[in-house]
């Protein structure tokens, strides 16, 4: 190990050793945690962080991970939205936005798809209009978590529909609270909702929670998705194994004790925080134990997927690693995280073939029949996701295509003709 | 190998097609699949009646068509297109082949008749625990009693175990496997439905404890009587798979040509274009492996049809995106019963194997 890297994890066991206090309330806690830096110290000095490279901040959590110390609420607040707002917003909406996030003020959704607009995300349709010092926004968004316990959104939408697509999106931090959102859970294929519809209905939002410039939003979702691809590709999970409930809905949750709330995580690991989605691990204890119980573990074809799949998590892996030195170099997450992404679903559909494979019969069962108590069943239904979501599989080949290989783009006249003119969504196609 | 149809058998497609699109729109499929009987008897009463479908393959002696294993693969092709939510496989498929392959004539006659006219429905209960198709290993154990014989054991993935009048049990008799007959409402038989992946086709566990039965066939008989209807099975259920897959093809070329993206249909991008031409030659292969030739064309059958649907399945989800991988579209539906069947009546693994005793073991004796 490097002897800076070194010295960065003292640090942290000696700013623990002083500042950790189980007595604190988880509030006190995590306003200690940001105001310090530690609560992500890869962001910069002046905006909570601790200016680390991402490799060295990566292996500060441990330290705090060692003595259970909760950190920020997960979610898309620090994951997506406030490394948006460091990157590319004033320092007006830096004040009022990063910290809150890292204290748990406020959780965060992305309105960023729409029914119209999923792999052309250029093609999004919600208008906002100026009235005075207000935008009014209408249209519809699909595809976001949390936007029930939201108390802000990543808007995307068109502030002029007569200049080409790209260049007549404006990104907005809007209120969820509000009359004009309302918010309609999804039923995914899994039978499960883990996503929400939400219907914009003359919302408002004030002109100052643009992120970026009027009609700048484009370049502002590409660093948002940017951090998205990387998340959802493997390998940055690293972080605060425990972290605490936030949001304006869930604050007087943060009143109890840090050490009452260390002690009630470890008995119910559910009765706090708001979770996230699970994703496919890739992991192959399960099957192998589901093997041994089947005794198919000296079927060859079995042994040959299960190291198959072994090998394709383990490259994930490397691939995510990958991806943080790029985030290291250049700062922004490049698109080598398309790699990550793209292996990650194919990682996905490898653990549902090998899973089936072994389960034979087994696997047609569900539920409480089903094996490994189920989750075979729904992580089969949960497998197609990964290939879809935070862009689809067609979607990073292009990216890889284009920006890694530096392959010639597709001709795409769409670019360039205004947004009004173009075709979007699901139409009946008008032959001429 | 049959590679053109005759107009009688192009007929019965267009008239059940058209059928389906009536008693089966997805809304009923949808209906049907959180029932706990999981069918209609209504429109099950139609397709025996107006159609006499379940006795498609009964001999007419017996009140059935007395038509070939075409005829049933075209059946089973237009149902598994439409989802139909019956128990149509396990009464017509299933059981009738069983009853066909026992040389039973007494209990041909006496079953028969009720399962070609629709009044009856009936299943075939060969798996146990570990859901495999054989007839090794049993461990339900049929033994001699005053009337005739008692069973005990369990039973599982019996399709529509739960519902059926008659149940055609395999059993270990101290003669070997045999098949025996047991009515839905005897005594000391306990029936659970499974939680299953493919909702539009339930499976259920019997328990039997000392349920009175009655022999099919010889003691011993049942290891050939399975193997034949394990074959014939086979193929017809490669017959809904390919049913099952050209609507997931039909449905991605549609979807291809309306969605815009980009300004322009996404059908028209080569990645998705693409996709759909290699659904296209997956589709049309399997529909080819459709043959009467038994059995090792029943187990090449199984094996690609088994992959060409789920793969058809998948890649229609991904053709159609988020939308796709909602509950709402049909999507998530064929690719429930595209898995489900794959696995059902042996894996393809398990049929590659079968048919490779017969290329590679054979051909190298």
């Amino acid at each position: 190990m490097e002897p800076t890297a070194s010295s960065v994890r003292q640090q942290a066991r000696d700013w623990i050793e002083e500042h950790f206090d189980p007595q604190l309330s988880l509030r006190a806690w995590l306003e200690r945690l940001a105001d310090s830096g530690w609560a992500r110290p890869g962001w910069p000095a002046d905006w909570c962080g601790r200016g680390l490279p991402p490799e060295e901040a990566a292996l500060t959590y441990a330290e705090f991970n060692r003595v259970d110390a909760p950190g920020p609420p997960a979610g898309l607040g620090v994951m997506l939205a406030a490394p948006t707002i460091i990157a590319n917003a004033g320092d007006d909406l830096k004040r009022q936005f990063v910290r809150a996030v890292l204290v748990g003020d406020h959780l965060w959704c992305q309105l960023f798809s729409e029914p119209g607009a999923g792999s052309d995300l250029a093609g999004l349709q919600t208008r906002a209009e100026r009235d005075g010092d207000e935008f009014i926004v209408n249209g519809q968004k699909v595809w976001t978590s949390m936007a029930q316990i939201a108390d802000y959104g990543m808007l995307l939408a068109r502030t002029d529909p007569d200049v080409p697509k790209h260049r007549g999106i404006t990104y907005f931090a809007l209120p969820m609270n509000q009359p004009g959102v309302e918010v309609r859970p999804l039923i995914q294929m899994t039978g499960e909702s883990g996503f929400s519809e939400v219907f914009l209905s003359d919302a408002r939002v004030a002109a100052s929670a643009i992120i970026g410039e009027l009609g700048g939003g484009w370049a502002v979702a590409q660093s948002t998705l940017g951090f998205e691809r990387t998340s959802l590709g493997a390998g940055t999970g690293l972080g605060f194994r425990l972290t605490a409930p936030g949001g304006s809905r869930f604050l007087q949750q943060q009143e109890v004790s840090v050490g009452e709330f260390i002690a009630a995580a470890k008995t119910n690991p559910r009765s706090f925080g708001t979770g996230g989605t699970a994703m496919t691990t890739g992991g192959i204890a399960g099957l192998v134990r589901l093997a041994a119980e089947l005794g198919r573990v000296r079927d060859p074809e079995v042994r040959q997927q299960i190291v198959r799949l072994h090998t394709l998590a383990s490259a994930n892996g490397w691939n995510g690693q990958r991806a943080r030195a790029a985030l290291k170099a250049g700062g922004r997450a490049g698109p080598e995280a398309s790699l990550g992404k793209l292996m990650a679903s194919r990682v996905a559909r490898q653990w549902r073939d090998t899973a089936s494979l072994i389960a034979g019969p087994l696997g047609m069962l569900a539920g409480d029949d089903g094996p490994l108590g189920g989750r075979l069943a729904s992580q089969l239904l949960a497998t197609p996701g990964p290939s879809i979501y935070g862009g689809s599989d067609q979607i990073q080949r292009n990216i890889i295509g284009e920006r890694v290989l530096g392959l010639p783009r597709e001709p795409d006249p769409s670019r360039t003709m205004p947004f009004r003119e173009l075709k979007v969504g699901t139409q009946v196609q008008e032959q001429s | 190998m049959i590679f053109t149809f005759t107009d009688e058998q192009r007929e019965l497609a267009a008239t059940l097609r058209r059928f389906l699109q009536d008693k089966s729109p997805s809304a009923e499929v949808r209906r049907l699949m959180q029932t706990e009987p999981g069918y209609d008897p209504q429109t099950w009463a139609q397709l025996a009646g107006q159609l006499g479908l379940p006795g498609l393959v009964v001999p007419e002696k017996y009140g059935g068509s007395g038509a070939g294993p075409v005829e049933l693969a075209i059946a089973c092709e237009e149902m598994g297109r439409a989802l139909l939510c019956a128990p149509y496989f396990a009464t017509a498929v299933l059981a009738v082949h069983a009853l066909l392959a026992s040389d039973d004539q007494a209990a041909q006659e006496e079953f028969l008749p009720a399962l070609a006219d629709g009044t009856s429905i009936a299943t075939l209960a060969v798996c146990e625990d570990d859901g495999a198709w054989t007839t090794s290993g049993l461990r339900t154990r049929a033994r001699r009693s005053a009337g005739g014989y008692a069973l005990d054991g369990t039973k599982s993935f019996v399709l529509d175990g739960h519902t059926a009048d008659l149940l055609l049990v395999v059993a270990q008799a101290d003669g070997g496997p045999s098949l025996f007959a047991v009515p839905g409402d005897a005594d000391g038989l306990g029936r659970r439905l499974l939680d299953t992946l493919d909702m539009t086709r339930k499976q259920a566990v019997l328990s039997l404890d000392g349920v009175p039965a009655r022999l099919v066939g010889a003691e011993g008989s049942a290891v050939g009587v399975v193997e034949r209807t394990l074959r014939l099975a086979a193929v017809a259920l490669a017959a809904e798979q390919v049913g099952g897959a050209q609507r997931c093809l039909d449905m991605s070329v549609e979807y291809a040509k309306i969605r815009m993206q980009f300004g322009r249909p996404i059908g028209s991008f080569q990645a998705i274009k693409h996709m759909c031409a290699d659904l296209l030659l997956e589709v049309e292969s399997a529909a080819q492996e459709q043959s009467d030739e038994l059995p090792l064309v029943a187990s090449l059958a199984k094996a690609f049809c088994s992959e060409a649907y789920f793969r058809a399945a998948a890649d229609n989800i991904q053709i159609h995106g988020g939308i796709g991988f909602t509950w709402e579209h049909d999507a998530h539906l064929y690719y429930r019963r595209a898995k489900s069947t794959e696995l059902m009546l042996g894996t393809p693994s398990e049929h590659r194997e079968i048919a490779a005793g017969y290329l590679i073991d054979g051909a190298a004796r």
